[in-house]
């Protein structure tokens, strides 16, 4: 089959389940999500799946991808989770909040959402749009644009995700995290979150996405998020992704920030065979704060894609973004940061890294920095390395006595210290150094 | 306790070493003098396994073995040790981490058990004191953030936590202030028994009044074209290495 029908056999496939799943909504489809979900579906019918000779995409074939007919999770046969198959999941060692979804839709019983403080609505957006409408509508949507054929998608489909949104002055202590719980024994499932994160003026929450599969078939997940921080609102994401071997993840993020917010986004991917991310944040206000951090670990065939956009619109902004990843075996990274600075966005500091390990000859990656800069009193600095673990450095540790293959872990733990080291719980930060060695095949440091 | 026999090594084609004669036994200080990009620190590597450099000649015989044969890992676990010109700093890794792996993996190699945790405790506060070190750097990643006088110092904890056979001292004394010079001297001292060697590497006479050596090499060009006493240092001192350089002319003439 050539690229191309094959683009247009999968839309076919999602195009012509459309009706099916519209039967299945019941009273859901008066909701105001389904407006947004036919438009999505009228607009996928003449939007073609990206190829390589898109720009954005063109390290990266989707191909595999649209192989497959996945079943919009929605209308397929349920998967049990227990309560042991969170707990084997979910990070521990602190308290927090915890929101528990079954391919992609929110368990209740699993979750544990009690006590959240007053002024907090966090939930389930499929449960909140029954009970508070207004809550969601007022958001989501309404940072979405120029959607791909995989945000419409989402949009065709979404019937559920994260909804969290803290009012004016409230600080939310403990993160809450959400773990997915993705994919079926029996059938290919298409997995279509929804997340909206806001914040009002002076409130502050963490968010853990924990994004994990479940051995069996292959599966997509395609998500969606959009977050709102106005004034003096602080939100983090820490987005750890272990999707299963045989999985595709894909999401697009896109944050709008208002005058001195700040928002910090932390992206771990270890899963996946074909991960794509787009996280996009946009400045529309003076003295804000952009961070993007990002880890990536590749090893046997896995393509992990990371693009982000940050868009200084206003005055006395600052942006840093540092990516950093260790590719093992034949897996492939790309890194595309692109950052913008709008004419007027004068005293903008606008930092960018990316650095990668390539720890096979197999191993490879494409990275690229992208400035777009109309402003004249700006500070940017961007890079971009790309290496081996150092020489030197493994000959001083192996000099001490230490075994070659743990001196290559802690020159790996060394590698990714400063990026580690930015997440403040650390419990967490201590889960994922061992998650990167039993990734990555390694002696555990 | 090592013989170094017609050594000759380069790297990327150039030959650095041509041809070390060096023995040193138990319970000596062997001084390594010489100007700068002479070989000194090559030597060195090369004695604790650096593969940058390429061994095109010549024999080294450590305690009976053949040590060129030797991986680096297993130099140290026999008791060589490094202390680098230019110590690595590792982010992640903290010292206690980094010392009780290595103390652990060189144990496990003579068939010795793990050292306990209040073992180690008691044997890295009692360093840290005669080092005149905070234990707040026990804690601390290796090397990251601490000055260029606290590497050094820090090179030197990691000898006496390790208590090797054959200490290669490479320039410890430079970056060191004057106080910081006599506790490191201090250290090595400690150190120093009848069982142990040292090959110190310094471009300063003044480390060698506290840390005395037994003989004084001058290497130059990748030859020690001069041994002699502990006198040697003065007069190297006084005269520079134009004085020795001109008398091997006079000695062999070209
Ligand atoms: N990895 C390398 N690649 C290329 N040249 C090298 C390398 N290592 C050492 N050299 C060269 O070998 C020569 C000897 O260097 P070495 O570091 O041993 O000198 P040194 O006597 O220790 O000098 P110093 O007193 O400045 O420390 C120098 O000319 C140096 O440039
Ligand atoms: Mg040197």
């Amino acid at each position: 089959m050539t690229n191309s029908s094959k683009n247009i056999d999968v839309r076919n496939w999602y195009l012509s389940g459309f009706k099916d799943f519209e039967s299945k909504l019941n009273g859901e489809s008066e909701s105001y999500l389904h407006l947004i979900r036919k438009l999505a579906f009228e607009k996928l019918g003449n939007t073609e799946f990206p190829t390589m000779k898109n720009e954005e995409w063109k390290y990266t074939n989707v191909n595999p991808v649209l192989e497959t007919n996945y079943i919009p999770a929605f209308i397929s046969e349920k998967t049990v989770i227990t309560a042991d198959d969170v707990n084997e999941r979910i990070y521990t060692g602190f308290d927090c909040y915890k929101m528990v979804f079954i391919n992609g839709e929110y368990s209740e019983e699993l979750s544990d959402m009690e006590n959240l403080p007053e002024g907090v609505t966090a939930g389930s957006i499929r449960k909140l749009l029954k009970e508070q409408p207004e809550i969601v509508e007022k958001y989501i949507g309404k940072n979405l644009y120029k959607e791909n054929a995989f945000n419409l998608l989402n949009s065709a489909y979404a019937t559920d995700g994260i909804f969290v949104h803290a009012a004016k002055g409230v600080v939310v202590e403990k993160p809450i995290q959400v773990v997915y719980i993705n994919g079926s024994k029996d059938q290919n499932l298409l997995i279509t979150p929804r997340n909206i994160f806001a914040a009002d003026e002076n409130a502050e929450f963490s968010v853990i996405t924990n994004h994990s599969g479940i051995e069996g078939k292959s599966y997509f997940t395609n998500i969606v998020t959009e977050g709102f921080l106005q004034k003096d609102a602080k939100i983090k994401v820490y987005k750890l992704q272990n999707e299963a071997d045989n999985a595709y993840h894909i999401e697009r993020a896109e944050v709008d920030l208002k005058e001195t917010s700040i928002f910090s986004h932390y992206n771990i991917t270890f899963g996946g065979s074909l991960v794509r991310n787009d996280i996009n944040t946009e400045l529309n206000g003076e003295y804000c704060e952009s961070n993007l951090y990002g880890l990536y670990f590749g090893s046997t065939d896995q393509h992990i894609d990371n693009h982000s956009l940050v868009k200084h619109m206003s005055p006395n902004c600052e942006s840093n973004e540092l990516y950093k990843g260790i590719l093992d075996d034949s897996s492939r990274g790309v890194f595309n940061g692109k950052i913008y600075v709008r004419k007027d966005a004068q005293k903008t500091n606008a930092y960018q890294s990316n650095k990668t390990i390539l720890l096979s000859d197999d191993a490879r990656i494409d990275t690229k920095p992208q400035l777009e800069i109309y402003a004249d009193d700006v500070k940017c600095s961007h890079g971009a390395t790309i290496g081996h673990l150092d020489d030197t450095a493994y000959f001083y540790i192996i000099s001490r006595g230490v075994p070659a293959e743990l001196a290559k872990s802690m020159l790996i733990r060394a590698f990714v210290d400063d990026v580690v080291g930015k997440i403040n719980i650390e419990p967490l930060r201590e889960q994922i150094n061992h998650q990167i060695f039993e990734h990555l095949h390694r002696v555990e440091i | 306790m090592i013989k170094i026999k017609d050594l000759h090594a380069s790297v990327e084609g150039k030959e650095i070493l041509r041809g070390i004669n060096l023995e040193v036994k138990e319970g000596e200080v062997h001084a390594i003098m010489g100007p700068n990009g002479s070989g000194k620190s090559t030597l060195a590597n090369i004695l604790a396994g650096n593969e940058a450099f390429e061994i095109t000649g010549g024999s080294v015989e450590y305690v009976g073995k053949d040590l060129l044969d030797m991986t680096p890992e297993d130099r140290a676990r026999e008791g060589v040790f490094l202390a680098f010109q230019y110590p690595i700093e590792i982010p992640g890794i903290t010292n206690a981490t980094f010392l009780k792996t290595a103390i652990n993996e060189i144990r496990k190699y003579h068939g010795g058990e793990e050292i306990t945790a209040k073992e180690f405790m008691a044997m890295i506060r009692n360093k840290a004191e005669i080092l005149g070190m905070s234990d707040s750097m026990i804690n601390r990643y290796v090397n990251v953030g601490f000055s260029g006088g606290e590497k050094k110092r820090n090179e030197i904890m990691q000898l006496l936590m390790l208590d090797p056979k054959l200490a290669l001292l490479d320039e410890t004394d430079s970056g060191l202030d004057i106080d910081a010079l006599k506790v490191v001297s201090e250290g090595v001292n400690k150190f120093r028994s009848e069982k142990n060697a040292v090959i110190l590497v310094t471009h300063y006479q003044r480390l060698l009044n506290y840390i005395v050596p037994d003989y004084v090499h001058v290497l130059s060009k990748g030859r020690i074209i001069k041994s002699g006493g502990k006198e040697l240092a003065l007069e190297l001192e006084e005269k520079g290495y134009d004085w020795i350089k001109s008398e091997q002319l006079e000695e062999n003439p070209a």
